[in-house]
């Protein structure tokens, strides 16, 4: 605040000193020039009334001429005064509006006001750089999670349609240049609360930029980066960025994964999705030739994933000589017929249209489409406002970077058990796949199952705590009881457990006896998690699972039960 | 040469000077203290105030608090006058013109200080 204050001070200086010169001047002139009195006898006005008279008259308030109606000779000199008052009112009131309308002082403003609010944070938060599409979503995410972040973003209209957004928690905004280390000093870098820092900006320069600076100015914090060539990555590897997102490379595993165990895939997919989107069901590509149109960073990544399982490609690239496209790639962009026909697309099983513009990826599908209508298509969507457009076209599997990385992100930072039982679940085959998709399938309606976290501690779980104290053995069937009607169980299903010397389980079984600081992981409906967290909250209602009796709880009426006992 | 240091010189002396002329005479007696004398007093002092207005080093600041105190005490004085004169009807009795005077001799004192730390801030400003 002191900067606004020492600035607007600054530019006032003039104007000010203008209006005090045209005030002295005026009531010097009017104290100094002879009058009369109602009597007639000659009277000078004292300079209490001269400034009591300049005074309404500069501000256009007219009182009249008082005490006594003026000669002509101030008559005169009131008319002088009168224009120069006026003027140099309008001056200082004009230098202030335009001062607070000055886009260099809104700026100073707003980074004010922004720094305030980021030095009064007392709870952990996540700085966030870049607010793309990945950005967008982080911020929502773990806003609805109740977790706060600081945004900076180079553009001013994302960061005004953030603040349109109405979070359930306040989100500090500013837009500035990242790059710029003093910004991310600004956005709380240094603060102990910062508890990360996520750089999702565009271009792999500014998020290593970012995570550079990062690193040294905070060395503990979390460093989590965005990065979409090969290059950036190791350069950022190297001085230990925490966590690395190549969304191409990321598309490009899971891709592979759908050919190799469909299932597994669909495991990945429903776990990792966005909250409330439609559960859709994905058919198994083909094996056999696939024609891939675009052979850039996505283009590579998903043909080295490919190949890897063997898996041929034809490979459509306009610019072969940058893109280093190897032998026997077709010349052209792949949105002509012409193109896609020497590639052979009628014998294909797919296409994959891979370029880094949404209207040829869509032309691509689309003229493929036509030439041979059993293809499976996969399209890469650069822009998340094209949503309309790719929904429309119905393509089998959309490849959204944001989404991908947004995602990733998330589950780093709230869900971090997901993250481990994804790895120990790809060690699986696709038999164990099939299993877990069929169980959850029965559990599911329309909706990907949310995931959720239970740690058997005194905070989370007090009921199942007592219960330990009184010597009850709980086991996971119990949790998963629902507490409404104790024959069912919550529409859920067990993922993982982690116990707190650190032993892993997959998918634990319902008479798995908990301890204190086991960590379970579970999938299934929303409101399941709400019944379950009741249920480890309220002792009363685990006992009564636990041992199918309703025992009072009041002390009196314990009394008169005779089973004082407990 | 910074005309900006050199022009807040010449109005913090005057302001000094002018202050010095009006509080110089019998204390009591209304013969010996001009009222416009005030009034100028006021007003350069004023004048000096708004031009360290957003000065950031620190000299500027303090030389903003003193002139501050100056015009606070002339401000004071001249409320005092307007007040005999033309709120309770007394005039200038001798225990107003006192009172008058006195405050402007605190201001006095605000001006002496600003000029001393002007003074010293260009002996010890080197180049």
């Amino acid at each position: 605040m002191q900067n606004v204050i020492y600035l607007l001070l600054r530019r006032m200086r003039l104007p000010l000193i203008v209006v005090i010169m045209v005030y002295t001047i005026s009531i010097t002139g009017l104290a100094l020039i002879p009058g009369v009195d109602d009597q007639g006898s000659p009277w000078h006005m004292s300079l209490f009334h001269a400034f009591y008279f300049v005074s309404f008259m500069g501000t256009t308030i007219g009182f009249g001429e008082i005490p006594y109606p003026f000669t002509d000779p101030q008559r005169l000199w009131i008319a002088f005064a009168m224009y120069l008052t006026v003027i140099s009112w309008l001056y200082a009131i004009g230098s202030l509006f335009t001062l607070l309308q000055d886009q260099a002082f809104q700026r100073v403003l707003a980074y004010t006001t922004f720094t305030r609010a980021v030095r009064k944070i007392r709870e952990p938060f996540y700085l966030i750089c870049g607010l793309g599409d990945a950005g967008q979503l982080v911020v929502r995410e773990l806003a609805a999670d109740g977790i706060r972040s600081v945004v900076i973003d180079r553009n001013e209209n994302r960061i005004q349609a953030l603040r349109l957004e109405n979070l359930p928690v306040y989100i500090p905004a500013l837009s500035a240049d990242v790059a710029d280390s003093s910004t991310l000093l600004a956005g709380g870098l240094d603060k102990a609360q910062c508890a990360g820092v996520i750089a999702l900006t565009g271009d792999d320069h500014v998020n290593l930029t970012v995570a550079i600076s990062s690193k040294l100015l905070a060395p503990e914090t979390q460093v989590i980066c965005r990065a979409e060539t090969h290059d950036a990555q190791a350069n950022m590897d190297s001085f230990g960025t925490d966590v690395i997102i190549n969304p191409f490379d990321t598309f490009a595993e899971r891709f592979a994964m759908m050919f190799q165990s469909p299932s597994m895939f669909l495991v990945y997919e429903w776990m990792t999705s966005i909250h409330e989107s439609p559960l859709r069901e994905f058919a198994s590509p083909p094996r056999g030739t696939w024609v891939l149109c675009g052979y850039g960073r996505f283009g590579k990544a998903v043909q080295k994933s490919l190949s890897f399982k063997g898996i041929q490609t034809v490979i459509v690239e306009s610019d072969i000589r940058t893109t280093a496209a190897p032998d026997g790639t077709i010349e052209g962009r792949g949105t002509e017929a012409i193109t896609l026909y020497e590639a052979g697309i009628e014998s294909a099983v797919g296409v994959i249209a891979g370029t880094d513009d949404d209207a040829n990826n869509l032309s691509i599908i689309m003229t493929a489409h036509d030439m041979n209508n059993n293809l499976f298509t996969v399209a890469r969507q650069n822009m998340s406002n094209n949503d309309g457009i790719f929904n429309a076209a119905n393509i089998d599997l959309t490849m959204k970077s944001g989404m991908i990385i947004g995602r990733r992100i998330i589950d780093l930072l709230t869900n971090p058990l997901l993250t481990d039982f994804l790895r120990m679940a790809r060690t699986q085959n696709e038999k164990w796949a099939n299993v877990l998709v069929s169980r959850m399938a029965g559990i599911l309606t329309e909706q990907v199952p949310e995931t959720w976290t239970l740690t058997i501690s005194n905070d989370h779980t007090p009921a199942v705590l007592e219960a330990f104290r009184k010597g009850l053995a709980v086991t996971l069937r119990h949790i998963v009881t629902d507490p409404r009607e104790v024959t069912q169980s919550l529409p859920c299903v067990p993922l993982y457990l982690r116990r707190a010397n650190q032993t892993e389980q997959l998918l634990p079984v319902d008479d798995t006896a908990l301890q204190t600081g086991d960590q379970l992981l579970f999938c299934g409906r929303t409101h399941a998690e709400t019944h379950m967290r009741w249920t480890a909250r309220n002792f009363h209602a685990l006992d009564f699972i636990c041992t199918g009796s309703d025992r009072p709880s009041g002390a009196v009426w314990r009394l008169f039960s005779g089973n004082g006992a407990d | 040469m910074n005309l900006e240091k050199v022009v807040f010189a010449f109005f913090i002396v005057l302001s000094l000077t002018l202050n010095f002329g009006f509080f110089i005479g019998e204390l009591d007696d209304p013969n010996h203290h001009n009222v416009y004398e005030l009034y100028a007093a006021l007003v350069v002092s004023l004048i000096a105030t708004i031009m360290k207005f957003g000065d950031r080093a620190h000299i500027g600041a303090v030389l903003l608090a003193t002139s501050l105190v100056a015009d606070l005490q002339l401000i004071a004085a001249v409320i005092v006058w307007t007040i005999s004169e033309h709120g309770t009807g007394i005039g200038l009795s001798p225990m107003v013109m006192s009172s008058i005077v006195s405050l402007s001799g605190g201001a006095l004192l605000a001006n002496i200080t600003s000029v001393v730390i002007l003074v010293t801030e260009t002996v010890m400003f080197r180049r």
